[in-house]
């Protein structure tokens, strides 16, 4: 037990004995998994494996019948709803790209970016310059300066996926969950998206949930295969690809 | 911070419609007051108050746009808010009859005597005071809302059930305003009204006022709404309307800005109620029947919701219509709204000033297009051929 209390101090994620059900059905079973400051993790797995459960776990949306779920050592997330996750630096981008379509580019980054969220302050909002300028710079990671007047709802599949991460950005997360953010996505779309999460993961953790084998051996990073609900093999893509239980749950014979 | 706030309300569109309400703040009750009943340009006091009745219900429309149109929230209660602040200028105006009622009661209003009541119910002290009753106006709607919302928002009720649960309020404050010991004066409602900070009534210069300040506190209320809408916050409505999951997400208290908007939009229903009851002279519980709000949504679809222009005029035109068809064919009237409805779903889903705005914007988008096609072709001076295209 020494060795998990070790992990537990410089952890910025911390799952331990993770269970929960739906109707009977146990949708992640014991799942346990830690993820360190900084780091960049791919989470692959078949479906109904659990990986969006276990996002929906992460930010609130979802509560586990037993288990922990520690963010930075203290915080138990399992007492924390969405807003107060978000507000404790969770980002999260969902499956299936959600932006405001109704609002420009610029909108939707000035709306997620990480200032006072409460009625009165954001009634009295007016945009500072040093917001100006940090929305300036988003918009030139995710590479959208050229369409920063456009509204979302005109943009491309692989555009309203930037722009989504984008919004992550604003919001200055310490940890991000990436649910499959290549899904529709252009092979050279794909590539650019791998280069852009690891610019980003240079200052944050992110964590990927993906199908893509292509695209995380692009990133080249640490993969967490689940399956059922919990862990099956955890190591690099090459490890975790030749594990003889992986090949049979997930990459198949 | 304030100035700024309200400063980013005034849009062209915005101030041309006050422009408009201020003008005929003044013009029509000049007209009513001012020239001789045979001239072409007298405006007769009935038209007056029908003109007073549809601000009134404008404003409703424009409350309802603030949660409908604006945040998601389809809110077949309003005219719960609407009755309850017009309830609050009732009581007002059943104090101010003092002993002129038909028993002469000095501290009792006849329905009270009626029923053998022998002293005044506690939750009727204090609105013989203007002041308190038009606090009254804001503070009940308000406090109705908050309750409301604060229980439906924050256990996540959304959509159809939402609609249906407003739908439940507003008939079983019905119901409880149909009873006699309600002390509401229950079936009959609120009339017979005298006086209203001291003038009469019924006098033509007090409705002249009353006209003039319903279309006032409409400039008003579009003023503070288009503030909101236009804000930061108003962005964040919008996402919620939109994608409320992401808003959340974002670290956004969704269920304090649906309560905020859902209070503000209610008081705004209050005033418009209380306006709404010197105009007409009664107010019974019929205004909290469930068709009523349902035909509030109508207005304001037809008008284009989210644009809080719309309503306004979707509520004028339709109770026009209204006024008109029950007069002419009265059996066809409800024909026709129904038939309105249809016709507006199906082929304006944007509503009038949502369709004529999305048909600038893409004409707009158009020319954009093609004067950028003419600039390459032509190099960077524009010629005379092309500023004459572009005007």
């Amino acid at each position: 037990m020494n060795t998990i209390s070790e992990t537990r101090t410089k952890s910025l994620l911390y799952l331990e004995d993770v269970s929960v059900s739906f109707d009977g059905f146990k949708a992640i079973n014991s799942l346990s998994l830690v993820v360190e400051p900084g780091e960049l993790r791919a989470i692959i797995g078949p479906n109904g494996a659990g990986k969006t459960t276990m996002m929906d776990i992460i930010t609130g949306k979802t509560r586990p019948d037993t288990g922990k779920v520690i963010f930075e050592d203290t915080i138990d997330l399992t007492k924390k709803d969405e807003a107060d996750i978000a507000q404790l630096g969770i980002g999260r981008k969902f499956q299936k790209p959600t932006v405001f379509e109704s609002h420009t580019v610029w909108d939707n980054l000035e709306l997620a970016l990480n200032r006072s969220r409460g009625v009165f302050a954001t009634l009295f909002y007016t945009l500072t310059a040093e917001d100006k300028a940090r929305i300036e710079e988003i918009l030139v990671t995710i590479r959208m300066t050229h369409r920063k007047d456009e509204y979302a709802a005109n943009l491309s599949h692989g555009q309203k996926q930037w722009l989504e991460i984008g919004m992550l950005l604003a919001q200055e997360p310490k940890l991000l969950l990436v649910d499959e953010p290549v899904a529709g996505m252009t092979d050279a779309e794909t590539a650019e998206t791998a280069v852009l999460l690891r610019e980003i993961a240079k200052t944050r953790s992110v964590v990927v949930v993906e199908h893509d084998m292509g695209f995380i051996r692009d990133l080249g990073v640490k993969v967490t295969c689940l399956a059922e609900g919990s862990v099956l093999a955890e190591g690099s893509i090459d490890f975790v690809s030749s594990d003889p239980k992986v090949i049979e749950n997930y990459l198949g014979r | 911070m304030i100035t700024g706030f309200i400063l980013r309300a005034l849009e062209g569109k915005i101030v041309i419609a006050v422009g408009i309400l201020l003008a005929v703040a003044i013009i029509v009750p000049a007209l009513n007051l001012l020239t001789p009943p045979d001239s072409a340009f007298h405006i007769p006091t009935y038209v007056m108050a029908l003109m007073g009745k549809y601000l009134c219900y404008a404003l409703l429309a424009l409350a309802l746009d603030l949660v409908w149109g604006y945040c998601g929230i389809l809110s077949l209660g309003h005219g719960a808010f609407f009755a309850l602040g017009g309830y609050a200028m009732g009581m007002y105006l059943m104090r101010q009859i003092g002993s002129r009622g038909v028993y002469g009661n000095p501290d009792l209003p006849d329905f009270m005597v009626f029923l053998n009541w022998k002293e005044l119910p506690w939750f009727w002290y204090g609105l013989d005071m203007f002041p308190f009753a038009m606090a009254m106006v804001l503070i009940v709607p308000g406090l109705l809302a908050f309750v409301f919302g604060w229980f439906a928002f924050r256990s996540r009720v959304n959509g159809v059930y939402l609609s249906i649960i407003t739908q439940a309020m507003t008939y079983a404050l019905m119901l409880a305003f149909f009873r006699n010991d309600m002390g509401f004066g229950g079936n009959n409602g609120l009339t017979d009204f005298k006086d209203i900070l001291g003038f009469q009534v019924q006098a033509g210069g007090t409705r002249a006022v009353l006209f003039a300040m319903s279309a006032f506190m409409l400039a008003l209320c579009l003023i503070v709404a288009s503030a909101i809408t236009r804000s930061k916050f108003g962005k964040v409505l919008v996402g919620v309307r939109d994608a409320e999951s992401r808003v959340r997400f974002l670290g956004f208290r969704v269920e304090n800005i649906k309560l905020f908007t859902f209070v503000v939009s209610a008081m705004f229903a209050g005033i418009a109620g209380a306006l709404f009851v010197p105009q007409v002279g009664i107010i019974n519980p019929g205004e909290f029947a469930p068709a009523n709000s349902i035909e509030v949504v109508v207005w304001t679809a037809v008008g284009g919701r989210g644009t809080l222009i719309g309503p306004i005029i979707g509520a004028i035109l339709v109770n026009a219509g209204k006024s008109f068809f029950t007069g002419a064919f009265p059996e066809f009237w409800l024909f026709a709204l129904g038939g309105l409805f249809i016709a507006v779903t199906l082929f304006l889903p944007k509503g009038i000033v949502g369709t004529i705005q999305h048909g600038w914007n893409a004409r707009k988008a158009l020319k954009a297009a093609a004067d950028a096609e003419k600039g390459r072709d032509a190099g960077a001076a524009p010629t005379v051929q092309q500023v004459q295209a572009a005007e």
